[in-house]
C-alpha cells in the first residue's frame, strides 16, 4: 500500500514535469511557456517578391558565362585564361543548380516573366518622354551582361586578342552580379531568408575573388 | 557550418580537375570500408560501429523536429514537379537548417545542445538514458553555446532574429528589433531561462569561446567571431564595412573581445576589437592571407578577414585560431588584449575552421571545412588532404604543420561529410581526438605520432535517402565526462560508449572516464592531470606492450605485477621503488612517445613507493 503510493506519487509528479518549452522575451523581460507547435513554426522564414527575382535573374545571368566559356574553349589561346574560364564555368554551373534548388524549394518558376527582366546600359523610362527605340542589339538582358553585339565580337575574335576580350567582357559579367547583389539589399525586407542570404553573400565573395584574378591576367596578357 | 564557404568550396573543387596533372603525385584518396554503403534512412539507416557502442539515440525534442524542415535540394525534373504540386497545397518554408542541432556544452551533470531554433537542456547526471529538462526557443543560428556558472551564451548570426526571440523575422536594411551577436540567459532556473543581456556585434556571431579573467573572478571575456556580413552603421554605430585601404575603421578584420562582469551580466559590452591579423611590421590590418590559390593545384584559400573560432588554454596562455585563410596562435596572458605570436598557411586548407590542442599544447589539430558542411566532400573523387584536418606542432609558440588526417572511409553523395568539431579524450601517454564528421559520423583519431594520425574508432550511419542529400549528421562530437555526446542535426542525440579492442585497452578507456569536470565548455581547454591508479599505470604499460621491444619483457612483467597487486590494495612499495628506477633508465634510451610513457609510469611508480 505505502509502495504503491509512493508509485502513484513519483508518477503524477512525472507527469506534472513534462519538459516545458520556453520563448525568452527580450533582455530583462519574462519568458513565456510555448507549445511545441509553436516552436516549429517560429523556425518557419520568410522570402519576398524581389528575393525570387533575384535568383531568376541571376541564373539566366550565369547562363551567359557558360555560353562564354564555350568560346572560350573553342578560341582562347592562353592556357590560363583556359584554366580559369573552366573554373568559373563550373563554378557557376553550381550556382545555377543551388539557385534553382532554392526557387524549387519554394514552388517558384525556374524563370521570370519576360516583362520583368531589367534592361541596362541604356535609357529605359516608364511613361515619360517616349525614347526612340533602342538597338536590340545593344541592350543587356540582365545588369554586367555582354549585349548581343558585344557576344558576337567575342565569337569571331581569336588567340590573344580573344583572351583579352574574354577576360574584359568576363569582368563585366562579373561586375554586374555584384550589382545585382547591391541591388537587392537595397530593396527593403529583401535577403531575410537565410540561405538567400548566405548566397548572396558567397556570390560577393567569389566574383570578386574571381574579378580580382582576372584583372591579374588581363594586366600579364597586355602586350 | 559555413554556408558562405560552399561556393568557395565548390570552386576548390574544381580545382582539383583541374589541377589533375599537376596534382596527380600528391593527391591520394580516401580508402572504402563498411562504412561507405550503408543503408539509408532518418530513422532506421543501416550502422557501422567500431570501438564503441550507441548507448542512446535520442530523437530530436518536441518542438525542435519537422519532416518537412529536413532540407533536400530537387535534382531531377519528377522530383522538380512532384515538389510544385506539393506547393499548391501545404509549401515548406523552413531555411535549409531551419531546426538544426549544433554545439554542446556540459555543466553540473546538463548537457546543452544548441539549435538554430534555440537550445535544450538534458539531465545527464544519472547513469541511464538523459532526459530532457527543458527546451528554450530562440531562433537566429547557429545558436553555438557555452556555460559559466548561472550564466549561458549563445551565438546569433541571422538577419532574421531579434531581440525579442520572436516569431517575425525582423526585416529591413536597418532595424531595432534586430539582434546578432552573443545573448546572455539566466539559468538559475533551469527549467525557465530568462534572457539578461544581448550584446550586439557588427558580423553577428557565429561561434563564441569563454576566456576567464586570470586576475579577477569576478571578469569573464567572450572572444567572439562573426562571419557574416557587417550590419549598416545606421543599425550598429560601431559598424562599418569595406577593405582597410578604404576603411580604416572596418569592422573586417578583427574579433571582439566581449567583458562580462559577472556580478552584473546585463553590463556586458564590447571591450576591444583587436587587429590580430595585422602585419606586424607596417601595422597594415589584412596582414594575413588575402584569399585564393597558392598554385594552380591548390585549395581555393578564403581571406582571412575573420576567425571562424577560436579555442583557448588559459593554463598556457594560448588560444589557437582558425581564421579562414591562417591558423594562428594568440597570447592571451592579457585577455582583453590578445596578441599573434604565430600564424601559418597550407596551400590544401579551403576555411581554417577550428582549433584542439591536446592535453601538453605542443600539437593543435586544425579542421578545414571545405565545403562549408553542405557538401558531399568524402567521395571517392577527393583528395585526403582536403577538408581533413591539419595536425601542427608547437614549439616556442611557433606552429608547424605536419600531416593531414581525412576520415578514411569514402561517404556517398547522399551525405554531406567534411571534418567538424571534436575534443581531446583524456587518455593518459596518447592524444587521442574524438570528432563529428557531419554524415562521415563520428571518428576518433590518435595523433600521438603528429606525422602518423590513424583512426581507431568510429561510428556512422547511413544517409538520410539514397537518392539525394538530406541535411544531417554529427555537428559536435565530445567526450565529456566518461561519454561521447554526438549532436545529429536532423536526427537528435547519439550517447557512444568506448569499448576495449586493440587499438584501446580497457584500462585506458577507464582512465579516461576517471577524468571528470565541472564545466565543459569544448573551446576553453583546461589541462588534465590524472590521479595515480592502478588504470592509469596499466594505460601507459598497455601503451607500451604495442611497441615491439619498447619495454623489456621482464620488466613488463614485473609491472604487471606490481599494477595488479595495487589493484588488490596489496601494493609492494619496495617492488614500485625499484620498478621507478628501472623504467625511469629505460625511458633515458627510449625515444618519442615510449620514452613519455616509460618517464610517466617510473613518476607514478616512484609516487606510490613512497606514499604511506
Amino acid at each position: 500500500m505505502q509502495l504503491l503510493a509512493v508509485l502513484v506519487s513519483a508518477l503524477l509528479s512525472q507527469a506534472a514535469q513534462t519538459p516545458p518549452i520556453v520563448q525568452p522575451g527580450a533582455p530583462g523581460q519574462p519568458s513565456r511557456a510555448i507549445t511545441a507547435r509553436d516552436a516549429v513554426a517560429l523556425s518557419r522564414t520568410t522570402f519576398i517578391e524581389a528575393d525570387v527575382r533575384f535568383m531568376q535573374h541571376m541564373i539566366v545571368h550565369h547562363a551567359q558565362a557558360v555560353e562564354m566559356v564555350e568560346l572560350l574553349r573553342a578560341h582562347g589561346a592562353d592556357a590560363q585564361v583556359k584554366l580559369l574560364g573552366e573554373r568559373i564555368a563550373l563554378s557557376q554551373a553550381a550556382e545555377v543548380e543551388r539557385m534553382r534548388g532554392w526557387l524549387a524549394e519554394r514552388g517558384q518558376t525556374l524563370e521570370a516573366p519576360s516583362s520583368s527582366h531589367e534592361h541596362h546600359g541604356h535609357s529605359h523610362s516608364h511613361g515619360g518622354e517616349p525614347h526612340p527605340e533602342p538597338d536590340l542589339d545593344d541592350l543587356a538582358a540582365m545588369r554586367g551582361m555582354l549585349t548581343p553585339r558585344q557576344m558576337r565580337a567575342l565569337a569571331e575574335a581569336r588567340g590573344a586578342a580573344f583572351d583579352r576580350l574574354f577576360l574584359q567582357g568576363m569582368i563585366q559579367h562579373h561586375q554586374g552580379a555584384l550589382g545585382m547583389v547591391d541591388a537587392l539589399l537595397a530593396v527593403p525586407g529583401a535577403a531575410e531568408d537565410p540561405s538567400l542570404s548566405d548566397f548572396a553573400a558567397s556570390v560577393v565573395a567569389d566574383q570578386s575573388a574571381e574579378i580580382l584574378r582576372m584583372q591579374n591576367l588581363l594586366s600579364a596578357l597586355q602586350p | 557550418m559555413t554556408v558562405r564557404s560552399t561556393l568557395l568550396s565548390t570552386v576548390a573543387a574544381l580545382g582539383v580537375l583541374l589541377g589533375a596533372a599537376a596534382a596527380a603525385a600528391q593527391t591520394q584518396t580516401i580508402p572504402s570500408d563498411e562504412r561507405s554503403a550503408l543503408s539509408p534512412g532518418l530513422h532506421d539507416a543501416g550502422l557501422a560501429i567500431r570501438g564503441m557502442a550507441l548507448e542512446h539515440a535520442l530523437p530530436p525534442p518536441p518542438g525542435f523536429f519537422a519532416e518537412e524542415a529536413l532540407f533536400a535540394v530537387p535534382q531531377t525534373e519528377a522530383e522538380f514537379q512532384a515538389f510544385a504540386q506539393r506547393m499548391q497545397t501545404n509549401p515548406p518554408r523552413y531555411g535549409p537548417l531551419a531546426l538544426a542541432s549544433t554545439d554542446m556544452a556540459m555543466a553540473k551533470g546538463r548537457l546543452f545542445v544548441g539549435n538554430f531554433n534555440g537550445f535544450n537542456i538534458w539531465d545527464v547526471s544519472g547513469a541511464g538514458e538523459p532526459k530532457l529538462i527543458s527546451s528554450v526557443v530562440c531562433p537566429g543560428g547557429q545558436g553555438d553555446l557555452s556555460v559559466h556558472g548561472d550564466l549561458l551564451f549563445m551565438s546569433v548570426e541571422e538577419n532574421r532574429a531579434r531581440l525579442d526571440c520572436g516569431t517575425a523575422a525582423a526585416s529591413g536594411d536597418v532595424n531595432a528589433e534586430r539582434f546578432r551577436g552573443v545573448r546572455i540567459f539566466d539559468i538559475s532556473d533551469i527549467r525557465a531561462p530568462r534572457q539578461v543581456a544581448a550584446v550586439q556585434t557588427c558580423r553577428g556571431s557565429h561561434t563564441h569561446t569563454l576566456v576567464p579573467d586570470p586576475r579577477d573572478r569576478n571578469v569573464l571575456y567572450i572572444y567572439n567571431s562573426g562571419t557574416s556580413g557587417v550590419r549598416k552603421t545606421d543599425e550598429l554605430s560601431i559598424c562599418s564595412a569595406g577593405e582597410p585601404g578604404t576603411n580604416p575603421n572596418t569592422a573586417l578584420y578583427s574579433i571582439d573581445v566581449i567583458k562580462v562582469p559577472l556580478d552584473r551580466p546585463q553590463d556586458a559590452a564590447i571591450a576591444n576589437r583587436p587587429r590580430i591579423f595585422a602585419d606586424r611590421a607596417t601595422g597594415q590590418v589584412n596582414g594575413l592571407w588575402t584569399g585564393g590559390k597558392a598554385g594552380v593545384a591548390s585549395q581555393e584559400t578564403a581571406r582571412t578577414n575573420q576567425c571562424h573560432d577560436i579555442t583557448v588554454y588559459p593554463e598556457l596562455n594560448l588560444a589557437g585560431g582558425a581564421c579562414a585563410g591562417n591558423g594562428i596562435l594568440l597570447d592571451i596572458s592579457d585577455p582583453q588584449n590578445p596578441s599573434r605570436v604565430s600564424e601559418m598557411f597550407d596551400p590544401d586548407m579551403a576555411y581554417w575552421h577550428s582549433a584542439t590542442f591536446n592535453n601538453a599544447g605542443d600539437k593543435v589539430v586544425f579542421t578545414d571545412e571545405w565545403g562549408g558542411g553542405l557538401a558531399a566532400r568524402c567521395t571517392s573523387a577527393d583528395p585526403s588532404s582536403w577538408g581533413a584536418n591539419l595536425i601542427a606542432t608547437v614549439e616556442d609558440r611557433k606552429l608547424k604543420g605536419q600531416t593531414y588526417f581525412k576520415l578514411p572511409s569514402v561517404q556517398t553523395r547522399q551525405e554531406n561529410c567534411v571534418a567538424h568539431n571534436g575534443n581531446i579524450i583524456p587518455v593518459p601517454g596518447r592524444d587521442l581526438m574524438v570528432q563529428a564528421w557531419y554524415q562521415g559520423g563520428v571518428s576518433i583519431m590518435d595523433f600521438t605520432d603528429p606525422k602518423k594520425p590513424v583512426e581507431i574508432a568510429y561510428f556512422d550511419r547511413g544517409p538520410v535517402a539514397n537518392d539525394k542529400l538530406v541535411m544531417a549528421g554529427s555537428w559536435s562530437a565530445y567526450w565529456l565526462n566518461g561519454r561521447i555526446y554526438s549532436s545529429e542535426i536532423s536526427r537528435g542525440l547519439d550517447v557512444l560508449k568506448l569499448l576495449p579492442s586493440e587499438q584501446l585497452s580497457a584500462a585506458e578507456i577507464a582512465a579516461a572516464e576517471a577524468v571528470r569536470m565541472d564545466v565543459i565548455n569544448p573551446q576553453t581547454q583546461t589541462r588534465v592531470s590524472w590521479a595515480d591508479t592502478p588504470d592509469v599505470a596499466q594505460a601507459y604499460l598497455d601503451q607500451l606492450a604495442r611497441t615491439p621491444a619498447a619495454l623489456d619483457a621482464a620488466l613488463a612483467t614485473q609491472a604487471r605485477t606490481a599494477i595488479d597487486g595495487w589493484r588488490r590494495n596489496r601494493a609492494d612499495r619496495r617492488a614500485m621503488g625499484q620498478l621507478s628506477t628501472a623504467l625511469a633508465e629505460a625511458a633515458g634510451k627510449a625515444q618519442g612517445a615510449d620514452a613519455s610513457r616509460l618517464k610517466a609510469l617510473s613518476d607514478l611508480f616512484g609516487r606510490r613507493s613512497a606514499a604511506r
